[in-house]
Order: structure tokens, then C-alpha cells, then sequence
């Protein structure tokens, strides 16, 4: 089992095989299943995450009225051509708003790595569907991929917003999504974790401070922000730009950070956008004085 | 390592809005229900830190009903749980804890049916993933990743070889292991990970060695 990224791409490079290879076989060791069970199953995860980008683009709203229907909106202005991004982000944008706003009104979503981070993986990998040619085969591809890097930093340090703050969600969610995008555009293995690195370097110190505790403000816009991100970071790496920190050294910095952070900033709904005026206002029109 | 899976990272399939307090609740009533053998008449459940400050918004209520109710993660009857509960005549109270625990997202679930009593300790540790951290206030660790056994039994020499004695002639092969007790002498729990799910006839065989007080089967979630 690899237990690093550095042993993930060493076993990649070494076997000369795509990182989402490496993440199959050893699903296959861990679980003795088949590759097409596991196949399947992922396939499955990828028609769940569709589900979700369409149902938001149609429109939800949840039940606070405190999200929804902005990924319509998006969707509106990309058909405006009046977008300043290149359509990739935007179509990223709008599929990272599209999901959670479905994830906010109880919809049906698959957790990448959480709920709460579920619309920066399926949001870059959907909005490469819209501008790029590309199989049903890569697209499960590209989910293993994003998985073996979430494996690491689950195991490593965490995905828990509660134990880590939102870098650990949205920060973890956006740097697998720009490792599997590096593979995806034909990137190196070393490429893809320098492009992990620097996605989740620029997310270091994000606070998970939820309006009301309700996974929806700031929740669904830092999904945009995760993709968009994702794309940068990706570009970057494929333009042969390295992260000076090793990607074990940044996401063993995440944890730290996650560490020290106070617990009104870890998913408890009392500090940061959680605490500020509208923030309170908002959670005493939904749930009365307390 | 604490995940193992692929699908640990892309997955579950959910009912949203948070991994951890939505699908991690569910899990956690769905596994205690699994351990209790069935539905509880009454269900007592405890929340602390994260879960406590923020269950109203997450759905960690109606997720922890629901699985308690039978429903797994990507089940949408958990979001009427609270009336399906009162269909199926489950009574529960939610109590908010103050004292804080080792994991910011913990319940503990008091289940209740007629004289039987289980107390389950569950933690929520991110992305839906689970760990049952203790028993009737035994410290155990369980992941509900394999079947296994939980054997509460006498503090005493011997029972623990007479326990794997049945395991192993009837070809079970044991995967993980634990024995925790609260004072010498008294009631202890094996925690017993397989790696196949068991047959009725050897739990009774487990059920009836001498020192064994009672036996609870964890089926694979």
C-alpha cells in the first residue's frame, strides 16, 4: 500500500503505469474484487456526480433559501459569451456550484472527498466533458486517480472540516482534482504532484466556518474557488512549474495548521463568516435566539 | 491506516449536506442498530462538539434516526426519518453535551427494547467514514469494514482460548482482536474482526462456552 504521494508516483514511474493504475491494483489487493466490480462501482460514482451537475443546472433551491439557483445563473452567462475566464473555468464553476447546491438541498451527490468539497471534482472533471474530447473511460480514470491523492492526505492528515478546517476539504478536494487533471492532459506522475502541491498550497489556513452550521454559505462558492483553483494549479504544473515543498511536506503542513486551529474556526459554526453580524442574523431567523 | 478504499475518498453516495454529519450519522444509527440485532423502541442519543453545535443544519438528526430506522447513506426516507419514526413507533431524544470528547464528532446512542440495553459510542472522523469507539462503555475499535464478533464475557482465565478454540475449528480465520474490561474480575468484551461473515450455529456454539455472557454479531455495512 503506498503511503505517500512520493511512493505513489516512485510506484508509478518505476512500473511505468498512470497513477489511476496504481490506485486500481491496489483496490483489487486491499478488497480482493475484481477490476470490474471496482470498475463498475466507480462508474456508478460518475452517473451520481452527472445526476447532480444537470439537476443544479436545472435549478435547486434549499430549504433555507440560502443557496441555490446560481449555477442557472452561470449557466446563463457562459451562454452570454460574455465570460471573462476561458470556458473551461467557467464550466467549472458553474458544474462546482451546480453540485452543491444540490448537496445543500438534500440531493443525492457522491462525497469527493466530503460532501461539503463534493463539487471541485466532478466541476473540473465535467467541465473538461464540455470543452475537451474525452472517453467515459477517462473519466472514471480520473476519479482513481483524484482518489489515490485524497488516500494519502485521508490517512496522512485529514478530510474533516471538523478536524481540520475547510483546507482539508476544499483545499484536499481541489489538489486531487489538479493531480487527476495533469494526468488527464497527459502530465507525468511527478507533474501531477507538483500540481496537488500547489493547489493545496494555496489553500493552507482555510477555515471551515459555515453560516448557521448549514453546509451552504461559504460552502458553495469556495467549490467554484477549489476548481478554479484546480485549473490554475494543473496549468501551472503542466507548464513544467515545480512546488519548492514536496507534496508530503505540504499536506503534513495542512495537518499542522489543522491542529492549531481553534475550534470556533473547525466546522462549528461559531467563528469566521459563522460569527460576523449577518452571519448571526441568519442563524437566529432559521433556528430562533439560542 | 485509517482508509483503505477508494471509495472512502469518491464516495459514498449520499444524501447531503455534509459527509461527516449526514452519511457519517447515518452510519453510526445504522450500526448501532445492527449491533443492538434490531430496531430500539427508544433510542437516547448524545451529541458532542461539532455534532452538538451544528446537527440541526447538517441533518445529523434525521441521519442518525434514519439509521437507526434501517436506512443507509443514499437512502432519501432520511429526511423524513423524524416522521417515519413515529410511524414505526421509535421514540428518541436528542441530548446536547457540553463536556468534550477525544473526536469533535461523537454520539453516543442509548438503545433501549424492553429489559435489552446497548450503549454505543460512535465517532465520525470525515468523509462518511466511521469508527465505533466504544461499547456499554467499553473502549473498543471497530471500522464496520468486517463482520465481526463483540463477546461480552467473564474476566476470567480461559475463555478467550475457548472462544478461538470454536473460531478455529470451524476454519474462521480471525483478522483483528481486542479485549477490553472496566475492572479485573469483572464483565470484559472481546471485539473480534473476521474475515467472512459467520454462521448462526458457531455464534451459538460461541453463546454457549463457559464463561460467555452474551455475543453480538456485527454483519459487514
Amino acid at each position: 500500500m503506498f503511503k505517500s504521494i512520493q511512493e505513489l508516483i516512485d510506484q508509478a514511474a518505476s512500473e511505468n503505469k498512470a497513477i489511476s493504475d496504481v490506485m486500481m491494483e491496489q483496490e483489487m489487493a486491499v478488497t480482493g474484487r475484481s477490476y470490474l466490480d471496482i470498475y463498475k462501482d466507480m462508474e456508478r460514482n460518475l452517473e451520481v456526480m452527472e445526476s447532480a451537475v444537470e439537476e443544479g443546472i436545472g435549478g435547486v433551491e434549499s430549504t433555507t433559501g440560502l443557496t441555490g439557483m446560481d449555477a442557472v445563473k452561470m449557466k446563463k452567462y457562459i451562454d452570454s459569451g460574455k465570460g471573462l475566464s476561458g470556458e473551461l473555468t467557467l464550466y467549472a464553476i458553474a458544474h462546482a456550484v451546480s453540485t452543491n447546491e444540490v448537496n445543500a438541498a438534500m440531493g443525492k451527490i457522491c462525497a469527493t472527498p466530503t460532501a461539503g468539497s463534493a463539487g471541485v471534482v466532478p466541476g473540473v472533471l465535467f467541465a473538461m466533458r464540455e470543452k475537451h474530447d474525452i472517453s467515459r473511460e477517462e473519466m472514471v480514470r480520473f476519479l482513481f486517480t483524484s482518489g489515490a491523492f485524497g488516500f494519502v492526505v485521508a490517512n496522512n492528515a485529514s478530510i474533516s472540516g471538523a478536524a481540520g478546517g475547510c483546507q482539508a476539504e476544499v483545499g484536499s478536494a481541489s489538489a486531487m482534482a489538479a493531480a487527476a487533471l495533469v494526468e488527464m492532459a497527459g502530465g507525468t506522475p511527478e507533474m501531477s504532484a507538483h500540481g496537488f502541491a500547489i493547489a493545496l498550497k494555496n489553500m493552507l489556513g482555510l477555515v471551515c466556518d459555515p453560516v448557521a452550521g448549514l453546509v451552504e454559505v461559504p460552502c458553495v462558492k469556495r467549490n467554484a474557488a477549489g476548481a478554479s483553483n484546480a485549473l490554475t494549479a494543473a496549468d501551472m504544473a503542466l507548464a513544467g512549474i515545480e512546488s519548492r515543498i514536496p507534496a508530503d511536506e505540504v499536506v503534513e503542513a495542512m495537518y499542522k495548521i489543522g491542529l492549531t486551529m481553534p475550534s470556533a474556526l473547525r466546522e462549528t459554526g461559531r467563528g469566521g463568516l459563522a460569527g460576523t453580524p449577518t452571519g448571526e442574523r441568519i442563524k437566529a431567523e432559521l433556528f430562533g435566539e439560542q | 491506516m485509517k482508509y483503505k478504499s477508494v471509495f472512502d475518498i469518491i464516495g459514498p453516495v449520499m444524501v447531503g449536506p455534509s459527509s461527516s454529519h449526514t452519511a457519517g450519522a447515518a452510519r453510526i444509527g445504522l450500526l448501532a442498530r445492527s449491533l443492538f440485532g434490531g430496531q430500539p423502541d427508544h433510542v437516547d442519543i448524545y451529541l458532542y462538539g461539532s455534532f452538538k453545535d451544528t446537527y440541526k443544519g447538517h441533518g445529523t438528526d434525521v441521519a442518525l434516526i434514519g439509521g437507526l430506522l434501517g436506512f443507509d447513506t443514499d437512502d432519501d426516507r432520511i429526511i423524513t426519518a423524524e416522521a417515519l419514526a413515529k410511524e414505526s413507533s421509535m421514540q428518541y431524544q436528542f441530548i446536547e453535551m457540553e463536556e468534550e470528547r477525544s473526536h469533535p464528532n461523537t454520539a453516543v446512542l442509548h438503545l433501549v427494547k424492553g429489559s435489552e440495553q446497548l450503549t454505543v459510542e460512535g465517532i465520525s472522523i470525515g468523509g462518511g467514514k466511521i469508527e465505533v469507539v466504544s461499547i456499554n462503555d467499553y473502549p473498543i475499535n471497530l471500522s464496520g469494514n468486517y463482520p465481526a464478533l463483540l463477546v461480552f464475557h467473564k474476566d476470567t482465565f480461559g475463555t478467550i482460548a475457548r472462544v478461538t478454540t470454536i473460531l478455529g475449528n470451524n476454519e474462521i480465520n480471525v483478522s483483528q482482536m481486542n479485549v477490553a474490561r472496566k475492572e479485573k474480575g469483572d464483565v470484559a468484551l472481546m471485539t473480534i474482526e473476521l474475515d467472512d461473515t459467520i454462521d448462526e450455529a458457531v455464534i451459538e456454539e460461541v453463546r454457549a462456552a463457559s464463561g460467555v455472557d452474551r455475543v453480538i454479531e456485527m454483519k459487514e455495512s
